[in-house]
Parts: structure tokens; sequence; C-alpha cells
């Protein structure tokens, strides 16, 4: 089975990195931006099937990143990863679902694979 | 504005006592001033009303019955004197009609005398006596023929005013007689008079007609004080009377006293014109004022009967008044703490927010490195001392996970998620609740005993926090009940707005200050392994969907938690 081609957006250095690379030791194709500029630059050139997306980020926030990745590829499931409670309004804007760090990486790959699936078959 | 400014201060002085404002003696003084000034303002008034009215009434009704009787002295009064006057009338007709010849004829005389008796009746004798005071002619049963009267006083007083009437003496049958005389003159003769007795029982019959009651007296005296009637009480006809007439001139006289029988009387003088008689009219007061004494008798009636009324009324109001007051205050305190707790809460939840996201972070990093590191150690299948690393990375993992329970409950507590209302059944949702918990009271024999309503009506609320409510609750009832305990819940439908659920646990109980902080983020009983956060969400998520969350527990014998639920949501609520 083909493995998922994922962004992780994340301004944490050491956090993005560590999980990308335990993705890509999952079988996984990661892609990783450290800001919403290179999250958005990223989509429009080399669109992955999924994003995994934090909230608070210098430069664009991650609501609004969140925005204009759905008006650019609006059936491209967002998974929302953040140290922060919830978040109703990323929720009303569209993103699959919300997680919240620290989080368990068979937590993350099951919710990631289902958001795909689900996307997919609609 | 002066005198407001004292009467306010008095008021408020009365009314609002100083001390402790959550003492009871507080409301003790409240209400002992209140119904001092309240009886003060009612009873006060009533007591002089009743003062003055019971004097007015004295005065009134003593003249009402006071002037009847004195209206009646001055009618025997009267009918004595018309009785005297007519007598003289007959005597100067006899003495007008006749010549001084035809009188000084005894066989006239006689003649005269007895049309005289038959007529008017009571004559005893008639005579005639001229200047010199000698009788010239009598008709009665004395032989006084020939008698000198001259040097008797009534015939010296004749002489001077022409009429005389004489008091009252005895006969000589021995009954008692009165005398009238009348002067007459002419050229030829110069002065005569003609004489008259008569016996008084017209007297006794004039005051038998006055219609006194058994107890009540009247007679006449004369001016000397002698009875000239027989009284019923103080004495016989010509004996001296215990009552001296008033000296000087009067119509009649009203006084008060005591008789020689120790009575109290009220006796009516009423003096006669001519001859000097006065009438004695004796009452005494018992009998008179016996109307007065009925109406005093109501008159206090009334008055306990309205002060006992007025006591009454005063102590209930004031107790219902000062028991409304003290629970309004008790309502206020209550409130306050309220918003003090929920303000609590909400600073708390904030800072919580602030350090858990915080937190979050690094641990986020500390979970990947050490996931990383387990995944490298995994996937190398050479890897040296595989056993140990894995169990290093584990440690760190769990320790993380350890972390990120209480960072995620901090988060929770202060998270203001919106409510997602739902028709639910209550009695499902905790039995889905207590399968999340199956396990452990399985194990542990806690017997779980339900006594759900069976008639429970659906509800709009929120199940996922309904569920951490009962968890929460559930949970904390299984750490305090030992190993085989139990754990009752109870489902009723409250009113029309609610619906309760008791969980009741036979576990340690607490202290009422514990009751007191129960809900308060960060108290804990679980000395090392509570968070303190457990029943402050639970009391927040209550809360927030419009119920409420009661305690009842006491050290040793268990604890009730009751959740009271909204059975439809309020306006407003559930907003962020």
């Amino acid at each position: 089975m083909k493995k998922l081609k994922v962004l992780l957006v994340d301004d944490e250095k050491d956090f993005v990195n560590t999980l990308a690379e335990r993705l890509e030791l999952r079988g996984y194709q990661v892609l990783t931006a450290l800001n919403g500029e290179s999250a958005l630059q990223i989509v429009e050139n080399d669109p992955p099937q999924l994003v995994v997306l934090d909230l608070l980020m210098p430069g664009i926030s991650g609501l609004d990143v969140l925005e204009q990745m759905k008006t650019l590829s609006p059936q491209m499931p967002v998974i929302l990863l953040s140290g922060r409670g919830s978040s109703a309004e990323g929720m009303q804007l569209g993103s699959y679902d919300y997680l919240m760090k620290p989080v368990n990486i068979d937590e993350l790959i099951r919710k990631m694979e289902e958001a795909v699936k689900n996307t997919a078959s609609h | 504005m002066a005198d407001l400014n004292w009467y306010q201060r008095l008021i408020s002085g009365l009314l609002q006592p100083g001390g402790e404002a959550a003492s009871p003696d507080r409301y003790n003084i409240l209400r002992r001033n209140i119904i001092v000034l309240m009886l003060l303002v009612t009873i006060v008034p009533l007591i002089l009303m009743a003062a003055i009215n019971h004097y007015q009434y004295r005065v009134t009704i003593k003249n009402e019955i006071v002037n009847p009787l004195r209206l009646l002295s001055n009618k025997t009064k009267h009918s004595f004197e018309l009785f005297l006057d007519q007598r003289l009338a007959n005597l100067r007709f006899i003495a007008s009609a006749y010549s001084y010849e035809e009188l000084a004829d005894e066989k006239n005389l006689n003649r005269i005398f007895r049309i005289l008796k038959g007529e008017f009746g009571g004559f005893v004798d008639l005579g005639l006596i001229d200047c010199k005071g000698i009788q010239i002619s009598y008709a009665g049963p004395y032989d006084l023929l020939g008698k000198d009267y001259s040097q008797q006083s009534w015939f010296q007083e004749v002489a001077v005013r022409g009429v005389y009437i004489s008091d009252v003496f005895m006969g000589y049958r021995k009954f008692p007689h009165i005398a009238i005389a009348v002067q007459l003159f002419n050229e030829e003769r110069g002065c005569w008079i003609l004489r008259a007795t008569f016996d008084t029982d017209i007297f006794d019959n004039l005051i038998a007609s006055m219609g006194l009651n058994p107890q009540s007296d009247a007679f006449l005296i004369n001016h000397k004080g002698i009875f000239q009637t027989s009284s019923k009480f103080y004495g016989k006809v010509l004996e001296p009377c215990p009552f001296s007439p008033p000296p000087g001139k009067y119509g009649s006289l009203l006084t008060e006293g005591t008789d020689s029988g120790g009575r109290e009387i009220l006796t009516i003088y009423t003096l006669l014109e001519k001859p000097n008689y006065t009438l004695v009219v004796v009452k005494p007061r018992s009998t008179l004022l016996k109307t007065w004494f009925t109406l005093k008798s109501e008159m206090f009636f009334i008055f306990f009967t309205s002060v006992i009324l007025i006591i009454m009324v005063v102590f209930k109001l004031v107790g219902v008044l000062v028991k409304n007051m003290r629970e309004a205050d008790e309502k206020r305190e209550f409130a306050f703490r309220e918003l003090e707790h929920s303000q609590k809460l909400s600073s708390i939840g904030r800072l919580a927010a602030g350090v858990a996201h915080e937190i979050n972070n690094p641990m986020a990093i500390i979970n990947e490195k050490a996931g990383l590191m387990k995944d490298l150690v995994e996937y190398d299948k050479q890897f040296e001392k595989k056993e140990k690393f894995l169990e290093l990375t584990d440690s760190i993992i769990q320790s993380v996970e350890r972390c990120k329970t209480i960072t995620h409950r901090l988060l929770g507590f202060a998270r203001r998620m919106e409510v997602k209302f739902e028709m639910l059944a209550v009695n499902e949702l905790i039995k889905e609740v207590l399968g999340f918990l199956e396990k452990e009271y399985i194990y542990r024999n806690i017997d779980i005993r339900l006594q759900f309503a069976g008639d429970l009506p659906r509800i709009s609320s929120d199940p996922g926090q309904l569920q951490q409510v009962f968890l929460n609750i559930l949970t904390n009832a299984f750490a305090v009940v030992e190993d085989g305990g139990h754990v009752s819940i109870t489902t009723c439908d409250e009113d029309a707005e609610f619906i309760g659920v008791s969980i009741q646990d036979n576990g340690c109980g607490m202290t009422a200050e514990t009751q007191k902080h129960i809900f308060e983020p960060f108290f804990t009983t679980k000395k090392g392994y509570g968070t303190g956060l457990g029943l402050a969400i639970t009391y927040g998520i209550v809360k927030k969907l419009g119920g409420d969350v009661k305690v009842q527990s006491a050290e040793g014998r268990g604890a009730t938690f009751t959740v009271y639920l909204r059975k439809h949501p309020q306006m407003n609520q559930g907003q962020p």
C-alpha cells in the first residue's frame, strides 16, 4: 500500500524534525514547514495528501494558514496539533480534527489514515 | 431636615444593631428591637385612647344617669309645693269667702270643715284665731276653744308674713301632722287668722310615686335636719337625719359619699321654696352606675383582647420579617461566595491554560525525541542493551503521559468550548459511564445499587460533558469506598425544571470544612495522587449547563453528591 504524503507545519524545529523522522521510519513521505508562508508555498507547489498544522506560529497564525489552505485545496484534510486546549474556530474553519500535544504517534497515525480515508470517500 | 436626621438615626440604630453580620445575635437583637418599636407605636396610642374613652364615658354616663334623677327630684319638689300651695289656697278661699262672723259661728265652721274634709281629705281640724291670738271658734277633735296662741312663734310668723306652714308634728292620734295658717284683715275687726291641720299621708304618697328602686331612698327633712317623712334606711319621722342639708340657697345639689352603713351613695338635695324643707334622694352608686360598670368591663375586655391580638400579630409578623431578612442576607452572601468562587475558577483556569500550553510544547519535544529513540532501538536488530533502552524510553514516554494527563485536565478545566445540546436519557448515560468503570467495581467487589426513576423525562443537555461529570463523581466515590462497599445511584424527576441524580457512597465521608472547599480547584484530600481538579471541573460543567451540584456528608458516614440538571437549557446558556 502506498504511504501518504504528509506536510508537518510547526515552528518548533526540534519537534517537527523528530516527528517527521518517526513518520518516515513508518514509511510516510513527510514534508516540513517551520512557518505559515512556506507551508502555503508547499501546498501550492507540491500539494500533500494531508497537513498536520500547529496553531501558534510566528507570522501568519495557524488559523489563517488553515483558512488559506482550505481555499487552495478544499479537499485536503488538515489535522490541528497544538498545545492549546481545543479550537472551536479551527473546527469551524474546516479542520478535520484537533489533537493536543504531546501526542501519541499511534493515535496521530490512526487519525491521519482516517482523515484521508474519509475525505477520499466523499 | 435636622429633625429627620435624628429620626433616621434612631430608626437605623434600632434596626441595624452592630455586631458581626453573620451572628445570629444580630437577628435576635433586630427582632427584639422591631417588636419593642412596633408594640410601642401600637399599644401606647391604644392605652391613651382607652384612658380618654374611659374618662369620657364615665362622665357622660354619670350625667346621663344623674340628670333624670335630678329631674325626678325637681318634679317631686314641685308636687310638694303644689300640694302645699293648694292647701293654702283652700284656706285663703274659705277666709275670703266667709266673713269673720260666719266663721266665728261654730256651726258654720263645722259645716265648712266637713265639706273641706270630704272634698280634699287629710284635714284634721280648722280654727279661727283673733288678732290677740285667742281661739275664737274650732272644728276638730281637740278642745281648743279660748286657747291663747299669742306667745307661740308660729303666731308671730303669720302676723309678720301673712302665711305659715309648720314643720311636721305628732297629732293626738300619733299621726304626723302639719299645720297651715293664713292671716286676713278687715276694717272692722282688724286682723284674724284661719288655721288648719292635716296629716302627711300625701307626703308619703308623693315620695312613693317617684318609683325608686328598693335600694334607693327619698325623704323630706327640715332646715334643722329632722325627718319630715320616714326614711327606708335612715330613720323615722321626727328623728334627726344623719344627713344635714347643705347650707345656702340652691336648686338641687349632688354629693357623693358613704352612708353610716358604709354604702357608697349619691345624694341629691332639692330645696323646697316654701316651706323650708329639703327633699333628699339617696341612691347607692353600685345600682346607679351599673351600666357604667358593664360598659367598663366590656371596654377592658376589648382593650385586653386588642393588646393580645396586637402582640400576637407583631410577634408573628416580625418573626416572618426577620426570617425573610435573614434568608435574603444569606442568599446575598451565598451569591457573593458563588461569584467569588467562579472568579477564582476563571482566573485559575486562565493561569492553568497558559501554563499547560507552555508545558505541552516542550513535553511534545521530549515525547517525540524519546519516541524516536525508541523507534531507532526497535528498528535496529543488533542493538546492544535493547531491552534496557526500551525500558528507559518507555519510562520517559510514560512520564510524559502522566504530565499530559495533568495538562489536559488543566486545559479541560479552562476550556470554554461550546456546549452541544441534544436530547438524552440520563439513566442510559449513567449506565454508559458505569461501563467505563465496570472493571474496577467488579474487581473490587463494589455493590452498585441503581434506583432509576422509570418515568424520567429525556433532557436537553451535552452528553460528553455529562459523562465527564458523572465519571468524576463516580471515580471519587470509588476512591473513598472500601473494597466490598456500595455506591447507590438514584435518579428522580425533581420538578417542572429539574431532574436530580444522587450518587451516594458509604465511604469515609468528610468534614464540614472539607465540604466548603470541595469544589475549589486544587483542593484535594487524596494526598499525593489527586489533582484537585475533578470536582472543580464537575462543578464548572454543571453550572455551565444551568444546573447545580450539592454535597451532603458527615465524617465516617459516607457522602451524597446530588446533581440537578435542567430539562431544557435556559436562554443565553452554553455561550462561551
